[in-house]
Parts: C-alpha cells; structure tokens; sequence
C-alpha cells in the first residue's frame, strides 16, 4: 500500500477535489491536475475514486493518466529540473547542455538523485525559443542557460 | 517616476524578475509584456517627458549604476533611445501585438485607452451575421498553420442549430520555435477575451474554453486574472458590455501532449479523454467540444479579431500577398542574432527576416537552414531564402507556415541527427489512434539510423515510409512529420550518405 493509500486524510482531500470539478463541463483534467498539486503523483488508489464519482470505468480513468506525460504514477524528487530539448534550443547547444548536466548530476532524465532531491526531465518547448537553451525549476526560467547557470538554479532552490 | 520591467516568460528566464526587484526601491515600476526584442531582455523602459526610453539588456546587477541615469537621461552603454524609434519597432506592423509591451497587461484603463473595446463595441452594434461577414472579407484565416478561413469557420457554427455552442481558443503552442500565443498571453491578455467575446456573439455561443498548455505556467496566471477582471468590468457575463449577449470563458490546462494542439485531440482532452485525434467529418463546427457546434480557433487568430472588427475587414485584407491576407507575428528563434517577435504583412522574404531584421546567427557563424512552422516544419535551406512568407508561398517549396514560428541553425547543424528528432519527437507524441503516424514514425527512426550506418538501400524506404505517412495520417502530427526529414533528405543528401557507424540515442 502506497503512502497516500495510508495517510489518514487521503480520502477527504480526493473527495473534497472531485467534489470542486465534478459538476464542470470535461472536469477529469481539472481533477487530475489538483491531485498531482496535492501529492506530487497520481496514486493509483484515487483512480477508482474518480472513475466511480465521473460514471467512469477504472480503465477510462487509466487511459487518461498514462496519456499525458505531465501526470506521474509515482512522486518525484522534490525539485524537478526540466531542460528543453526542442530545435530552437538544440540550435543553441542544448543537447551539449544535456550531456554536460547529466554528467554533473549523475543521473539522466526520468531519474531522480539518490537523495531524492532531484528529478532531471526533458521538456519539448518552453516557449523561450528566442534565448535558448532554456530550463525550468519550479517557478524559475532560465534562458541563454549554461551548466553554471543550471548549477546555481539547482543550488539556490536547495536541490 | 514610472518605469516597466516585462514580466513575459523569457524576461523573467533572462532575469527580470530580480531587475523589477531592484528597481523598486527608487521607482514605480509597471510590469508590462515583451516588446518582442529578446535579445534585449530585459528591457528597462523609462518615461521621461512623455517618451518612454529603452536599456538593455540589464543584468541585475547593472541596476545600481542605472538608477541615476534613468533619472536624468545621462549617457549609458545601455541605454537604446526611444523605444518606439528603434529599428525594430518602426519596421513592424503591429495589429495584434500594438499593445503588447505598452501597456500593463492587467490594467483594463490602459486597454481601453489604446483602442480596447472598440472591437467589441462595434461587434455588438453590428450584430452576429455582419460580423462573420467583416471577418469574412478581412482574409483571416487559421493563425495555427491549418490556414483555413476564419469568416467560413464562423458562418458554419452560426448556421447550426443546437441549444449549446462554444469558442475554443487553442492555446496549446506546443511548437519549437513559436512563442506568440505565450507573448500575447502574457502581454495583452485581454484582446484575446474582446476576440473571444466578438466570436461568442458572431455565432451564437455563451460558453469558452481556452486551453493553454501546461508548460506556460506564467501565461495560464495572466490569463486566469484577465479573466476575473473581464468579468468585473463587464467584457464577460450575463449580459456583454450591457448588450442582449451572454458570453463566459475559462481556462483550460493541458497536460503535456503536444498532439492536443490538433484541435479534435484538443477537444477530446478537453472533454476529459485521451487527447487522440478525432476522424472527420464530423468537423468540429458542427459537432465539437462535446458533441455540440464549436470554433476552435487559434489563439492569433482570435486576438487578431478585435482589430478587424475596430478598423474593418477591408482595412485588414489590404495587407499581405495572394491569399495570405493581414499582417503575421513572424517569431525569430533559436540561433539568431537578434531573436523575437515581428509582426508584419505577409511577403518578407526569408533572407530579409532572417539575415536582415534577424541579424544572421548568435554563433557568428553562416546561416545553414531554417526550420519553418515548429518540428513539423520543413527545413528550408538557406539558398532558397528568397521564399516570401505566406501560407501558399511557403507550400510551393515543400515547407509550411504553420504557427510563423522560424527556427535558425547554423552550418554546425547535424540534419540527419535533425530528421532523426522529427521521427523520434512524432513517435513520442503520436497519439497512437492511426498506423501510419504510430508505426511509421519508430519504423522512420530505425531506417534513419539504417542510412546513419552506411546503408544507402534504406534512403529509398524512408522515402517511402514519408510518402505513406504523409497521405496516410489521421492528422498533421504524422502528416506534416515528412516534411522535416524529406527536406533535410532532399536539401542535405551528402548528410545521409552513411559514416560506417550506429548512431546513439540522441534524446530520450
């Protein structure tokens, strides 16, 4: 059993969000948006919540979660470091910024650092096409970004 | 004294932020959008004597040594002049982005002072069926590449019955090389509500979604709080701007599948499914976002609608070249000297965007190719740059316009790594709904990789495999995925004539 499955408030928490989105036009992506806010995944524990409460099967709500690349079947590390991996940043060395990355942190993308600190993911385009190759932290940007430029964004956040 | 710092997402990734932060000890500082110059970002503006004056690009730390001189206008290896004379700005059209980067993007005074709500007002003393006719006659069409008529789009959703319609704004600019959608978010969130607004009425719909892609967090806040204060002030509601229509919106995250930005998928996901591709007909006007009579149009093209209703249809269509009616936000991207957002009429050449208003490459080095319209666009080698910029024009040499995003390489740029990442990103994101798309696309990486090795029998088959892909798809996602690698194949073939050994896995 998952930690959520064991914390006491899992069930309030899920209902409390379905019960927010339930009765709003398309309301699972609102749903499973507010889930991965609350517990940083998607446990699968929730999915047969959510499909019963939409008039859903469990496979549907399945099907849904495996779709999108933003939602997670287990947690990440606490800081997800996200470098862009698109043309316009692979114009500008992105790919060289990758590997240098990879290497300084030990780790390469879709895994997380022993300490669990640290996830490293690719990302295709974060709309800073124009100051490539570009990161994101959290709520931070960086463009024109180099190792030390990557280095400090992941030491300043406390990764 | 008043000064702005954007708070568009590039800024803020090249330190705005921590220059807004600064500058607020000795000053009012405004966070406005993006003026479009990224490479000088961030771009501190100052108004003296009722001319805002330019620096940039300001580190955080230069701001100590530019308090003073902000003040008086003393000399400053920063400082650019006015703003509105720099050379940029004065050889631009600005229709759609006229405001963006002028003014505070959530300050519904400064909208309306420079030309908010004329649109809309005029759309409502028009009524619905004059209105599709004056975007009908503006040439307007699809800003997301489709390049299908806006006006003919509009008049289908307003001709079917139904006791429920929507507006779908596709904000899901997932291509490499656009930022647009994002700019116009985040800099005049506004136009795009009046636009939505007007195409509510036009056609009779009460309800929209505008669905942003998740990697835009910054622009979902804007757009989240132009859409609590367009409702305060009456643009969204009951009863529009006091007029007989109801019309409300939303926003809609999504989840990072860059096939949502196919608008059936993006209905689908919309709707809380899986985002794959709906076959056609039924076409989307007439059963769309739950079944019901939707547009779904792009996000320029509908924050380019307040300006056409404001100044009419005819005056837009004077603008542009063929059939490429009005002006188009050209965004110069990745390794380009002088990078951003350009609007103009349709029919700068290639060369003029790219070497003259782009500047040439940031590395110095030459120009090798273009890549046109996102990763599903063509490489355009730099000898054909004489192409002028237009939905036809652009068809004629195999490439697309798509989302005018135009993503600049320099001759270091491997093409045949570059195909290989168009088959690969297809493979990714493919929804998995047609064989062409789902199979096609891993089958093109390893013939791709195949040709890498030395072997010169499976550039035939990848030619093949392009042309089943590209009649064959569902959708643009495996249709448009030749275009990429045929152009790199054509333009470039010493590039894929085999180097003995296997390639390693480039991306993920």
């Amino acid at each position: 059993m998952s930690h959520a499955a064991i914390s006491a408030d899992f069930s309030d928490r899920l209902d409390a969000i379905i019960a927010l989105h339930k009765e709003r036009e398309g309301p699972l992506l609102p749903i499973l948006h507010d889930i991965q806010a609350e517990w940083d995944y998607i446990p699968e524990e929730a999915q047969p919540v959510i499909a019963a409460a939409l008039g859903m099967t469990r496979a549907e709500v399945h099907g849904v979660v495996s779709f999108y690349h933003d939602f997670r079947d287990h947690p990440a590390g606490r800081h997800v470091l996200r470098l862009c991996r698109a043309e316009a940043c692979q114009s500008m060395g992105a790919d060289a910024l990758a590997d240098q990355v990879r290497a300084a942190l030990g780790i390469d993308f879709h895994e997380t650092t022993p300490d669990g600190r640290l996830t490293l993911e690719p990302v295709f385009c974060l709309g800073l096409c124009a100051c490539g190759p570009s990161a994101q932290m959290g709520d931070r940007l960086l463009g024109r970004a180099n190792l030390a430029k990557v280095q400090k964004l992941v030491a300043e956040a406390g990764a | 004294m008043r000064v702005w710092v954007p708070l568009d997402a590039a800024a803020k990734a090249l330190g705005a932020d921590e220059v807004a932060g600064a500058l607020a000890r000795d000053f009012d500082v405004t966070r406005n959008g993006t003026r479009g110059m990224i490479w000088l970002e961030p771009l501190v503006e100052v108004e003296r004597d009722g001319i805002r004056y330019g620096y940039g690009p300001v580190e955080p730390d230069d701001v100590a040594g530019l308090v003073d001189v902000l003040r008086s206008g003393a000399d400053h290896s920063l400082a650019l002049g006015p703003v509105e004379d720099l050379p940029w700005m004065k050889a631009q059209k600005r229709l759609t982005f006229a405001r963006v980067g002028v003014i505070d993007p959530l300050s519904v005074a400064e909208y309306e002072a420079q030309g908010g709500f004329a649109g809309l007002r005029r759309a409502i003393a028009l009524g619905p069926e004059a209105i599709v006719d004056e975007v009908t006659q503006s040439g307007l069409r699809g800003r997301g590449g489709a390049g299908f008529p806006t006006g003919i789009k509009w008049k289908t959703v307003a001709g079917a019955k139904a006791d429920q319609k929507y507006i779908v704004c596709n904000a899901d600019e997932g291509d490499s090389g656009s930022f647009a959608d994002r700019m116009l978010m985040e800099g005049d969130p506004l136009t795009l509500i009046e636009g939505m607004a007007i195409a509510g009425i036009a056609v009779g719909a009460t309800r929209g979604y505008c669905y942003i892609r998740s990697e835009y967090p910054d622009a979902i806040r804007v757009m989240e709080a132009a859409i609590t204060l367009a409702r305060e002030e009456g643009m969204l509601g009951a009863s529009v701007l006091g007029s007989a229509h109801a019309f409300d919106m939303e926003v809609r995250v999504g989840a990072g599948a860059y096939v949502c930005g196919e608008e059936t998928s993006l209905l689908n996901s919309l709707e809380g499914k899986r985002g794959t591709v709906r076959a056609k007909p039924p076409i989307p006007a007439l059963e769309g976002f739950l079944g019901k009579p939707t547009v779904v149009n792009n996000l320029i093209s509908l924050g380019t609608i307040p300006w056409i209703l404001a100044n009419g249809g005819a005056e837009y269509a004077k603008l542009g070249i063929g059939r490429s009616k009005g002006t188009i936000p050209i965004q110069i991207a990745g390794n380009v000297k002088h990078g951003g957002l350009f609007e103009a009429a349709f029919g700068l050449t290639l060369d003029q965007i790219i070497n003259e208003i782009g500047g040439g490459t940031a590395s110095g080095r030459p120009v090798k190719a273009a890549q046109v319209g996102g990763p599903l666009g063509a490489y355009i080698p730099a000898k054909d740059f004489d192409v002028p910029f237009g939905y036809e024009e652009l068809a004629g040499r195999e490439g697309l316009l798509g989302h005018a995003g135009i993503t600049v390489f320099d001759d270091s740029a491997d093409m045949l790594k570059l195909a290989r990442f168009a088959m690969e990103f297809c493979a990714v994101e493919s929804c998995g709904k047609c064989t062409p798309c789902r199979i096609g696309s891993v089958r093109g990486v390893e013939t791709i990789d195949r040709i890498a090795a030395g072997d010169a029998d499976a550039i035939p088959v990848l030619t093949d495999l392009c042309n089943t892909m590209k009649w064959g798809s569902l959708c643009a996602l495996g249709g448009f995925a030749p275009f990429p690698v045929m152009s790199a194949l054509t333009h470039f073939p010493d590039e894929f004539s085999g180097r003995g050994t296997p390639r390693k896995e480039a991306a993920e």
